[in-house]
């Protein structure tokens, strides 16, 4: 009997796998991501797309690649651990704000709700990945050059909101907040996969709903290849790594 | 107004003088000109912060001594340590409002607490303390304000307002007085241990940093901040107190000998807890310690936190501060500033290693800056100076118009314990 074999782009089929998702109610699905070690080139594609994305200040970096130089001269190697934030099914970030401005929406993404957020900065300390960041009112180019460039002002379309920062308003949300990686909310509910998904050259990374067993990256998540970063600590995170 | 307090006065009104620069920045860029960054988010305001908490928590736990456990002899700095905790409280809480990215929204954390939050549940209690420590100090100086309201002059004017209305009273009222001081006192005890240990709880719950994470963390801080506002109170009774260390000289000593045990139970669990960290091999629990003792800001830990609060103090408290006033309330003075090493070394070395290793190189951008040394820049300090400008006022103005050092009568002591 002839094998079938799937030819499909994984873009397509996640994009497909999103659709699906969509149909279904909020707290049905479960956003994951699955990212191939194996595959990562360290181009660092998706770290820029994210800063592009999200429009995110100097200082404030929702997605990173790590890199670390393995084994001594003449047998080394470079491996490249890229990290967004772990949307944990147990967030510390979470428990630890007095105001409840940050939170883990029905579909496991964890939020934060810039309105609200008082800037204590107990979140940051809590996260065990380094995941938040804080919005300290830097600029790339205001109060550096004589003109600010408009990708300095130019808003953020985080949270299906538009969110504007200005030199001249340090005062004003989001600066003063915490910031993290949403898994780009805001384009997944335009049916869009997250920017550092659809920019990454190597295919290294997957997207999906985890409680859709058909999804690409449900399926992908169950290879024996999988870890999670500090397992240990009970975080229960959504990003899996393939090794 | 005396000498001693005109000159803590200057000082603070130079503090403000030089800080009040670094305010406007604070206010107008917000934490734009801030040292610390994500990696470090929390910094030398939180240091401040926590030591004032201390400072505060330890002073009113000793006035309890005088006021719940009946210890007489401390009687002459009653009313000095509820105030003193009063104004530690007000500054470290300024300390820690102006820490907020938004500081117009604190009073969130009324309306919409997340109470599985420890630092929701401590600023709860700060407030209930605040109000407990209005009212206990209100009770013990009203019968002074409405006598007081007799004299002329702003102090009069001063007390006809704060007494509310109360009259003199008989011996037996101040009694009764005294016995809501101590149904006060007796709820701020646990109230003070809740807070500060919940100021130590709230570093101690964060499972990502090791260096916190252990049920030592507050105890650790309900320790220190009995040796800190033991210390403060010392140096308070020696110096600002007239001639304290030779009028109220078995006082100081006395409180010499508490200040002794305090410092040898810190000493304790500092050497227990550097010894279990150090003796792994797990960076997250060695490179905060190794940091303290030997990174770049080595000499916090030796000089400030090992000689100043802790080594000398002791040294001197078991040799000439056994008999001089001076002596004792000298070295208090010295741990008591001293102990703001302690609270360093308490908050940074947390931050002593990257969430994930290699993470430090992985983006370097302003207030993203792994590899960097933390320093506070002069912003930093300048907001630092205002608020503690703040503090020596509030301390030499309330303590020149407060009627603080008068001793409550033997006789309604007698009476009260005879009624009883
Ligand atoms: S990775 Fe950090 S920021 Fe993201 S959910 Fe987990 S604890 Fe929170
Ligand atoms: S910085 Fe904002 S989101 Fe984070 S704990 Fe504080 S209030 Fe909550």
């Amino acid at each position: 009997m002839p094998v079938e074999v799937e030819t499909k782009s994984m873009t397509i089929r996640m994009l497909e796998d999103l659709h699906r998702a969509l149909q279904k109610p909020l707290e049905e699905r479960r956003w994951g991501m699955v990212i191939d070690l194996r595959k990562c080139v360290g181009c660092n594609a998706c770290t820029v797309a994210c800063k592009a994305e999200n429009n995110t200040p100097p200082g404030v970096a929702y997605h990173v690649v790590i890199e670390e130089e393995i084994g001594q001269y003449p047998n080394v190697a470079r491996r490249f651990l890229p990290r967004p934030c772990m949307q944990c099914e147990h967030p510390p970030c979470v428990k630890v704000c007095p105001v409840n401005a940050t939170y883990r929406r029905p579909d496991g993404i964890v939020v934060i709700d810039y309105d609200v957020c008082i800037g204590c900065r107990y979140c940051l300390t809590a996260c065990p990945y380094g995941a938040r960041s804080f919005d300290f009112g830097d600029f790339y180019t205001a109060g550096h050059t004589p003109e600010v460039a408009a990708y300095d002002t130019n808003p953020s379309f985080e949270y299906g909101r538009l969110h504007q920062r200005l030199p001249g308003r340090l005062n004003q949300s989001p600066i003063g907040n915490a910031r993290k990686c949403t898994f780009c909310i805001h384009r997944l509910e335009k049916g869009m996969l997250p920017a550092c998904i659809t920019t990454c050259l190597g295919g290294a990374r997957i997207f999906g709903d985890l409680n859709d067993p058909k999804s690409l990256a449900a399926q992908m998540a169950a290879s024996p290849r999988v870890v999670r970063l500090k397992e240990e600590l009970g975080t229960e995170p959504s990003v899996y790594y393939l090794l | 107004m005396r000498k001693r307090l005109w000159l803590i006065l200057a000082v603070g009104v130079i503090a403000l003088a030089f800080g009040v620069v670094g305010m406007m920045d604070r206010l107008r860029f917000g934490l734009l000109h801030v040292g610390y960054g994500t990696p470090i988010p929390w910094a030398l305001w939180v240091v401040f912060y926590i030591y004032f908490i201390g400072l505060s928590a330890g002073a009113f736990l000793i006035s309890s001594l005088v006021y719940v456990f009946g210890f007489k002899q401390y009687e002459a700095i009653g009313r000095i340590a509820v105030f003193t905790a009063l104004v530690s409280l007000i500054t470290a809480l300024l300390f820690i409002w102006v820490d907020l990215g938004h500081m117009e929204r604190f009073t969130e954390v009324f309306t919409r607490p997340g109470f599985h939050s420890p630092l929701a549940w401590i600023v709860w209690l700060y407030t209930a303390y605040f109000f407990l420590l209005v009212a206990e100090a209100w009770f013990l100086m009203r019968r002074s304000f409405a006598r007081g309201a007799r004299q002329g002059g702003l102090k009069g004017g001063l007390y006809r307002i704060l007494a509310l209305g109360t009259q003199e009273g008989t011996p037996a009222d101040e009694a009764r007085d005294m016995r809501i001081v101590r149904v006060l006192g007796s709820i701020g005890v646990p109230l003070a241990i809740a807070f500060h240990g919940g100021t130590g709880t709230v570093f101690a719950v964060t499972i990502a940093r090791a260096y916190w994470y252990s049920g030592l963390f507050p105890l650790l801080f309900l320790v220190s901040a009995l040796a800190s506002g033991g210390a403060l109170l010392t140096a308070v009774a020696a110096f600002i107190i007239p001639n304290g260390y030779q009028r109220h000289r078995e006082l100081v000593i006395s409180l010499g000998r508490l200040l002794l045990i305090l410092l040898l139970v810190e000493v304790l669990m500092e050497v227990a807890e550097f010894l279990v960290s150090l003796y792994g091999t797990a960076p997250a629990h060695t490179a905060p310690i190794q940091e303290q003792l030997f990174g770049p800001n080595w000499w916090i830990f030796w000089m400030l936190g090992l000689i100043g609060a802790v080594g000398l103090p002791m040294l001197v408290l078991v040799t000439a501060g056994r008999r001089s006033g001076l002596a004792v309330g000298l070295v208090a003075l010295l741990s008591a500033i001293c102990f703001i090493g302690i609270r360093w070394n308490i908050v940074l070395p947390g931050f002593a290693l990257p969430e994930l290793p290699g993470l430090e190189y992985a983006l370097v951008e302003p207030h993203l800056n792994y590899l960097a040394r933390y320093t506070p820049t002069i912003m930093e300090w300048q907001v630092s100076a205002f608020a503690i400008g703040i503090a020596l006022i509030l301390f030499a103005v309330g303590y020149h118009l407060l009627p603080l050092e008068k001793e409550p009568s033997t006789e309604t002591w007698q009476r009260q314990e005879v009624s009883r």
